[in-house]
């Protein structure tokens, strides 16, 4: 029976999201308050039917009702209660559902709080939201029924994928989707003032807190999956340029550049059609990832399974979304006006500088993933982009666009002073020309490289300490008056400092492990040793035992070195009922970096094949991840000083301050 | 001027999105062999247990032929097998084993159960011949024609429509030239 509850109030929520949609972009017109308070309300409703019906599908799998095909296909009556929740999520229906239940969450929330917005820009917002919401419900109910029954029921399902069953990557997708759907709301905001002819600080004031937190959650959502990767898979890497992965690294690139230029429109009243652009870009290149992962274009180790009808529907979406805003930005982008002026030494024109480099960054990311698709089009030819061609040409992309956000952050608003900034950031240059030549003298390789990479992490890092110095005069005014200006400071600099620093540290974790990690392979009997890295690791034993739904080898090894004596173990699952082999590699998490084994099958009966790992400064990449996260967080909490309503009375006062942040 | 800039990006999506609706229509995971139009790569493989004779690319040659790479642990040759086996009965088109990486009796154990369609089996129980050919798994099919080439290669189960609407009409034309 609570299948056909959900089901049906799927079926409820989309056809209250349509007229919702109707009700809304009617009220914007006119006075009538009628629509408006059906429309806001509706946004509610349509979150609890959502939610009803995704309650009814994770009860279906917590009591493995077989009789539903998707727990039949997914889940297994011996899994782990845990996992039997999570499962929900690991497979295409219940994730496509989970992304509407967010998409609905955040209208609901957008509906609720609209008060300090104005009537019109609340209500199209909101408007734009439920056209989406009615897209994917359709979705949902036409092509990918979570529902659908299975009768007569079998005795017992065929399991989920057991890669899936992981503390990490149950909780991996929200996250991701929390980011790539919580991008839906500058998008609808965006399209939402092209309608009206009008993006204004207000606009941008109401746009940051959203994009910010849907940035927050996908750079979580991406930094978990990566870090399950680099635990679960046992291939020792943390980043392959999967076409999935890019998938959700280019709304985040995109995001990026959107946080840095709503920033702008914010502050400057300046920049307005690249915000706007920026907003529906971010949350294209998320309908573009759930197209790639879903309708089979590329093939990927994540892609779910393919089914042309959906891939068909999704491409309706993507062109009426896309397409759609796209097009209202070419007919109205015209009548966004800039007030505010800027030089081209300026914050502001360090920030176009950074987000052209970010687009740019991200336009590579595109062109390699989809690289395959256009020349199997074109010529009919099979190609691969791998690794060589994204490290290449993104990393230094990616390196100058950091080493140019310590100068930028000094910067002053409307005009800067480039020398004096830059005599400012004698010390950090200093301090990254002393580890460039330690780097130089003490690697044992990939010296020049390391130097710059090295030198990277130590710039940025000293940009931003310098940056707050200045700010709080640190040693130019007394201890006490610094304090104070500690305090005062706006949370939207802290978080810039603490994201630039989290961005260093983790440029620091990716240059550790891929400049120098030590790898070795050998086939080892028990007893027998091997060196990696100075340590010398001995294979004690590998014995095998059962778990609670499938059985293993856990090997035992020690590792060696100057006295100090480690031990590890990884396992390798069987999980019967998938018939799939999973691996959890025995990993030593230590300064200055992971010992890292993964062992394969004893096919031959001489020994274990065992791939040694030594990965230096591997944890600053998710340290480093979450720091920045942090600094997002904290830039989220900051709502500025004034009250959005006293700004939008008085736009003439707004583009006048030019005051330093 | 600024007028034709913002027109810029729906004109980018408007490429990426057709080569998005002309992406869907093809099957990324169909890899086309390097084999194509080349020889068969020369083999002489044993029996398997239990057979009397192997297989060797002499064999093949002569007529059109279709080269089946099976093994008894794989679900896919459960499906596929009873078309072969339709085929051979219908005298459509002489059928060859390659018996991939089978652990000693195993195929014939297989072939005693299910029906023997091959005219004759090679054991290539190392997988070695498996990997002059190109296979990434099985089942897969080739089609060779009388010169001895390779003129095409299925991935996957030959399906009953598979075999009316693609491979029949391809064998018939190559006897014909």
């Amino acid at each position: 029976m609570t299948p056909e509850i959900g089901h049906f109030a799927l079926i409820l929520a989309f056809a209250l999201a349509m007229a919702q949609s109707v009700a809304l972009f009617a009220g914007a017109r006119g006075d009538d308050a009628g629509f408006a308070v059906f429309g806001r309300r509706s946004a509610i409703v349509v979150f609890a039917l959502v939610a009803i019906a995704f309650a009814s599908l994770m009860h279906a799998f917590a009591v493995s009702d077989f009789s539903v095909v998707n727990v039949y296909e997914n889940s297994h009556s011996a899994k782990p209660f845990i996992y039997k929740l999570t499962g929900t999520w690991g497979n295409h229906e219940g994730s496509m559902l989970l992304w509407v239940l967010i998409l609905t969450l955040f209208s609901a929330v957008l509906a609720a709080q609209g008060k300090a917005a104005p009537r019109d820009l609340h209500l199209l917002t909101l408007g734009v939201q439920a056209l989406i919401i009615s897209a994917f419900l359709a979705f949902i109910l036409f092509t990918s029924n979570p529902f659908e029954r299975l009768i007569p029921a079998p005795a017992d399902g065929t399991g989920l994928n057991p890669l899936l069953q992981d503390p990490g990557l149950a909780i991996h997708p929200p996250f991701l989707y929390l980011g790539y759907v919580g991008f839906s709301i500058p998008f609808s905001f965006a399209v939402a003032a092209l309608i009206r002819g009008k993006a204004d600080t207000v606009w941008a004031r109401l746009v940051r807190p959203w994009a910010l937190i849907a940035w927050v959650f996908l750079t979580i959502g991406i930094a978990l999956g990566s870090w399950w990767a680099y635990y679960e898979l046992g291939w020792g890497g943390w980043w392959a340029w999967d076409p999935v992965e890019n998938a959700s690294f280019m709304p985040w690139l995109a995001g990026t550049a959107l946080i840095h230029s709503v920033r702008v429109v914010e502050r400057r009243d300046a920049m307005k059609g690249w915000a706007v652009l920026l907003a529906i870009t971010a949350f294209s290149l998320s309908l573009v990832g759930t197209f790639l992962v879903r309708s089979g274009v590329l093939t990927s180790v994540h892609a779910f399974a393919v089914d042309p009808t959906r891939g068909v529907f999704i491409l309706a979406i993507l062109i009426a979304a896309i397409g759609g805003s796209l097009t209202v930005f070419a007919l109205r982008a015209n009548s966004l006006s800039a007030t505010g002026a800027f030089s081209a030494v300026s914050r502001e024109g360090a920030l176009v500088v950074n987000n052209v480099l970010l687009l740019v960054a991200c336009a590579v990311v595109f062109v390699g993933t989809f690289y395959p698709l256009f020349i199997d089009v074109l010529s009919g030819d099979k190609i691969s982009v791998g690794a060589p061609y994204f490290n290449m040409i993104f990393a230094p992309i990616a390196s100058i666009t950091l080493a140019l956000a310590a100068v930028g952050t000094l910067l002053a608003w409307k005009k800067g002073d480039l020398p004096a900034s830059l005599k400012r950031l004698i010390p950090a240059a200093g301090a990254a020309l002393v580890i460039a030549v330690l780097v130089l003298f003490l690697a044992d390789r990939a010296r020049v490289s390391g130097a710059f990479a090295l030198a990277l992490v130590v710039w940025l890092v000293g940009g931003a300490a310098i940056d707050i110095a200045g700010r709080v005069k640190l040693f130019r005014a007394p201890a006490g008056d610094s304090f104070t200006r500690v305090k005062g400071l706006p949370g939207a600099a802290w978080g810039a400092a603490i994201a630039h620093g989290g961005l260093a540290l983790f440029a620091l974790g990716a240059a550790g492990i891929s400049l120098w990690k030590s790898e070795t392979v050998v086939l080892m009997a028990e007893g027998s040793t091997a060196e990696v890295a100075g340590y010398e690791v001995t294979l004690k034993s590998v014995e095998p035992f059962s778990g609670p739904n499938y059985v293993a080898e856990r090997a035992d090894f020690v590792a060696r070195k100057n006295g100090e004596t480690i031990a590890l173990s990884g396992e390798r699952r069987f999980y019967p009922v998938r018939g799939m082999e999973t691996t959890e590699a025995a990993i030593r998490m230590q300064w200055p970096g992971d010992l890292y084994i993964s062992f394969g099958e004893n096919k031959s009966g001489n020994g274990w094949p065992v791939r040694l790992f030594f990965n230096p400064f591997v944890h600053f990449l998710w340290l480093g991840a979450a720091v920045t996260a942090l600094g997002g967080l904290i830039a989220f909490a900051d709502r500025g000083k004034k009250p959005a309503k006293l700004r939008h009375r008085q736009p003439k006062a707004v583009a006048a301050e030019a005051a330093p942040a | 001027m600024r007028r034709i800039v913002f027109i810029f990006p729906i004109l980018v999506f408007v490429v990426v999105g057709a080569f998005f609706a002309y992406g869907l229509t093809r099957d990324p995971s169909n890899i086309p062999s390097q084999l194509i139009d080349r020889p068969l790569p020369e083999f002489d493989l044993p029996a398997i247990q239990g057979l009397q004779d192997g297989l060797s690319t002499e064999d093949i040659k002569g007529e059109v032929a279709l080269v089946n790479v099976f093994a008894s642990w794989c679900v896919s040759c459960h499906i596929e097998h009873p078309v072969l086996m339709e085929l051979t009965k219908a005298n459509a088109v002489p059928i060859y084993g390659l018996n991939w990486k089978d652990a000693p009796g195993d195929g014939k154990a297989w072939l005693d159960r299910y029906g023997n369609p091959y005219k004759a089996v090679g054991d290539d129980q190392k997988g070695r011949v498996a990997i002059d050919l190109g296979v990434t798994g099985a089942p897969e099919t080739f089609v060779v024609d009388r010169q001895g080439r390779v003129r095409f290669k299925v991935v996957g189960p030959i399906t009953e429509q598979y075999w009316t609407d693609t491979l029949q009409p391809l064998i018939e034309e190559l006897r014909r030239s």
